[in-house]
Order: C-alpha cells, then sequence, then structure tokens
C-alpha cells in the first residue's frame, strides 16, 4: 500500500524519495513554482512553492512528505505571498512581454495569470542588464534572468559543461557565462544543449526564428498554467 | 427620471492611443455604455479640462514633467483611477529607453547625422522637459485598478468597465488576462 499526505483536503500518493511538489505534479495537483523543473534535482530558491506544514512554511520542492502529512497550498494567503515574490521578479528586471519572444510560453507570465497579478505593484529597478548576441545559433537577453538556475543545472547535470554559474550574492546574483571573454560564443554551447531549451522565461532563445507561433497558439493561450499542471511534464493520457 | 449619469475622463500619457482604439472596439457596446455615462476630458470629446469625475482611465506611462502634471490633476479630480494597458503598467515600451542615459539618446537623436531639428536640441519653453526615466503612473500616484494588455482587448476593458459601474470586482479569468 502507498503512503499518502494530504494536499488541501486531497489524498496524494508518494513513493520515498519524492518531493512534496513532486508527488503532488504526478498526481495531477498544480502547486506554483518556477525554479522546480519535472527533470532536474530541486534547487529551492524562488520560493514560489511554498506550502504550509503544520503552521510553518516551507518550500514543497525540497521537502519530502510522512505519511498523513497536512499540507496547505491554495490559500489566499499563501497566494497573496506568492504573487508578491512575482511582483518582485517583474520589478528586479525588464519584462516588456509584448516584445519578448517568450510570451505566451512563459513560465513566469503563466504564473503571474494564475496569481491574478494586475500589477507590478513595487517600483521598477530598470537594471542595466547586457544582451550577448554573440553566439551564432542562441542569444542570451539576461534583462529577463530570474535566477532559477535551471540553465546551470542542464549545463551542468546533463550537458557536462558548466557553461552558465551564478555569480554574486544577494541582491548583486547574477548569471555569468563561464568564459574568459563572457561570451556565450567563446564556451562549447550549443543549440542541441539540454541547457539550450530549459530556459523557463525569454532569456536563452534561438536566433533566426522569432514570434514563430501567432498568438492565440501559443502554450498559455490554449489552458492556463494550472491545467498543464507542469507544461513540461509528459502528457499523461487522459 | 433618468438617473444622472457618471462621468469618466480618458487621456494617453505616455502611451500610443492603442488601448483608445481598443476601448473605441468595443462597439456598438458604446451605445449602452453612453446610456450610463458621459465623458469629460478625453480624446474622444476634446475637453481639455477635467471636471469632477467617478472614473479616470490612465493609457501610458510618465516619460516627461506633463505626464506626471496630468496624472495628478486626474488623481485629484477621479474617484476611481485605473491605469490601462501595459505602458500605464510598467512603463510599457517606451520604458525601453530606460537603461541609456537621456543625455545619450538626445545626443544620438539630435547630434548624430542625419540628425533631427538641424543638429539642435530642441529647447522651447513649451515643450515639456523630458523625465531621466520612463516610469509607470503607480510609481507616482495611488491606482484603483489595472487592465493589463499591449493592449487590453474590448472585451478585457469592457469587463472592467461594466464590473465599475456595477459596483462589483472586475474579474479577469484566463482569456481575458494578457501582458501581451
Ligand atoms: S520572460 Fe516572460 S514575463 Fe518576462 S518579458 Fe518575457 S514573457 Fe514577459
Ligand atoms: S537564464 Fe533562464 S534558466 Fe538560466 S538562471 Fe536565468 S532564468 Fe533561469
Ligand atoms: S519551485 Fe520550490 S523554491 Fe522554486
Amino acid at each position: 500500500m502507498s503512503k499518502t499526505f494530504t494536499l488541501d483536503g486531497k489524498t496524494i500518493p508518494f513513493k520515498d524519495g519524492q518531493t512534496i511538489i513532486q508527488a503532488a505534479l504526478d498526481a495531477g495537483y498544480y502547486i506554483p513554482h518556477l525554479c522546480h523543473h519535472p527533470e532536474f534535482k530541486p534547487h529551492g530558491s524562488c520560493k514560489l512553492c511554498t506550502v504550509v506544514v503544520s503552521g510553518h512554511q516551507t518550500a514543497s520542492c525540497t521537502l519530502q512528505p510522512a505519511e498523513g502529512m497536512v499540507v496547505e497550498s491554495e490559500t489566499e494567503q499563501l497566494n497573496a505571498e506568492r504573487r508578491a515574490l512575482t511582483q518582485m521578479l517583474f520589478v528586479e528586471g525588464n519584462h516588456f512581454c509584448p516584445s519578448c519572444e517568450k510570451s505566451g510560453d512563459c513560465q513566469l507570465q503563466a504564473t503571474a495569470y494564475h496569481l491574478g497579478m494586475m500589477t507590478t505593484h513595487y517600483d521598477h529597478f530598470f537594471p542595466n542588464r547586457p544582451l550577448d548576441a554573440s553566439h551564432d545559433d542562441y542569444l542570451l537577453d539576461l534583462n529577463r534572468c530570474i535566477l532559477c538556475s535551471l540553465c546551470v543545472r542542464a549545463s551542468r547535470d546533463v550537458d557536462g559543461k558548466n557553461v552558465f554559474a551564478l555569480a554574486g550574492r544577494g541582491a548583486q546574483t547574477h548569471l555569468i557565462v563561464n568564459a574568459r571573454s563572457g561570451r556565450l560564443a567563446d564556451t562549447d554551447f550549443s543549440a542541441t544543449d539540454k541547457a539550450a531549451h530549459v530556459c523557463p522565461v525569454g532569456v536563452i532563445l534561438p536566433k533566426k526564428r522569432g514570434f514563430a507561433v501567432p498568438i492565440g497558439e501559443r502554450t498559455f493561450d490554449k489552458q492556463p498554467i494550472d491545467a498543464y499542471v507542469d507544461s513540461r511534464l509528459a502528457r499523461k493520457e487522459s | 427620471m433618468a438617473q444622472e449619469k457618471l462621468k469618466i475622463a480618458t487621456v494617453s500619457l505616455a502611451g500610443c492611443f492603442g488601448c483608445h482604439m481598443s476601448f473605441l472596439d468595443i462597439d456598438e457596446r458604446l451605445f449602452e455604455l453612453i446610456e450610463h455615462v458621459e465623458f469629460d476630458r478625453s480624446p474622444l470629446t476634446d475637453i481639455k479640462e477635467i471636471g469632477q469625475c467617478s472614473i479616470g482611465l490612465i493609457e501610458g506611462g510618465l516619460c516627461n514633467a506633463e505626464n506626471v502634471h496630468v496624472l495628478r490633476n486626474f488623481r485629484r479630480h477621479c474617484k476611481v483611477l485605473v491605469a490601462v494597458g501595459a505602458c500605464a503598467i510598467n512603463g510599457g515600451l517606451p520604458a525601453q529607453r530606460n537603461p541609456i542615459p537621456l543625455a545619450a539618446i538626445l545626443e544620438e537623436v539630435y547630434h548624430t547625422n542625419p540628425g533631427l531639428h538641424n543638429g539642435v536640441i530642441p529647447n522651447d519653453p513649451e515643450l515639456p522637459l523630458p523625465l531621466n526615466k520612463v516610469h509607470p503612473i503607480h510609481e507616482v500616484v495611488t491606482v484603483d485598478y489595472f487592465i493589463p494588455g499591449c493592449p487590453p482587448s474590448a472585451d478585457t476593458i469592457w469587463e472592467v468597465l461594466t464590473a465599475l459601474l456595477a459596483g462589483r470586482q472586475p474579474v479577469l479569468g484566463h482569456a481575458l488576462l494578457h501582458y501581451d
């Protein structure tokens, strides 16, 4: 018999070693998340996946459930905090969705829709971050980086290349390219790398194609993010 | 007896009038709307001075001193202020100049061949002074409601307006909430 915990009153089965979010997503239950990716080890940095367990807030992408555990996720309080975190991600970077090729396919944007984010609320930083168009096939627009480290994990753990790294601490944290010049062209990054395909937002983008899918037919035009549970999970037959 | 109509004012600050065009896309619903409201200051009426209004719709962010003045005046005269569209909400396309110093932009536009205005940066006292950066309107005044989109669709604007007129909270579901 499999062990279970409850998530907002629903019974969720889990296997040993799974995290709360993995078990929830497997059971078809959405918990907002940005730095979690079904294929990668947890990073636990964005805190969007925060849930309440026994009165304490904790990241559901790092905590493993225990038999009978009671977990709350879809509460007004948690969603208000998630919305505030999302607003901070928007104002810390430069997110001009109408001119972003990721728009409609972006996890950050779709999460903000889910949370009913109508305004960025805070004062905008309007940072001045460089665009790296040096590579033949890919460009980097760091204005939209949310420091989820997925490209770092993909390049290191799957591609075995270490093309990307997070540098600095706290508010100074930023993504760097591991080359003396700091340019993507001076690394062994290639279009077939896993790291080329994991960015949840519009930073790591293929060149020579843009806005290829018309508005109305993009991932999150079709249905909202919670209906996918995670749009990167293999679709289950329903 | 006919109820007194609510007054609505609208303005485009650092915007492109796209939100106003989208507003007009409510098409024949405009007839229904003017049963209940009267337009005060607005590009639709050409009234220049705003009076006391129930609702103010602001398109565009703040790129110059006049924008700030007009916005504050709207806030003083409107019970409910609504930010309409991406530029009012986050600065939008005009704010993409923000990482570049203003002096460098003026230099590039007017002093670099084949520059505009005979290579002289315009300095007429009639011209509003540009701000160093373009700002969303919530950074300067309190904003009561926000309608995201570039532009928000006519249906989205209609939902918010009808909700406000009916005294209920607007609800923008999946089909109506877009940042692009
Ligand atoms: S990365 Fe996402 S949220 Fe940011 S500008 Fe692009 S679509 Fe918008
Ligand atoms: S570039 Fe993309 S994948 Fe890499 S840290 Fe930034 S947001 Fe995450
Ligand atoms: S998804 Fe858990 S901290 Fe980001």
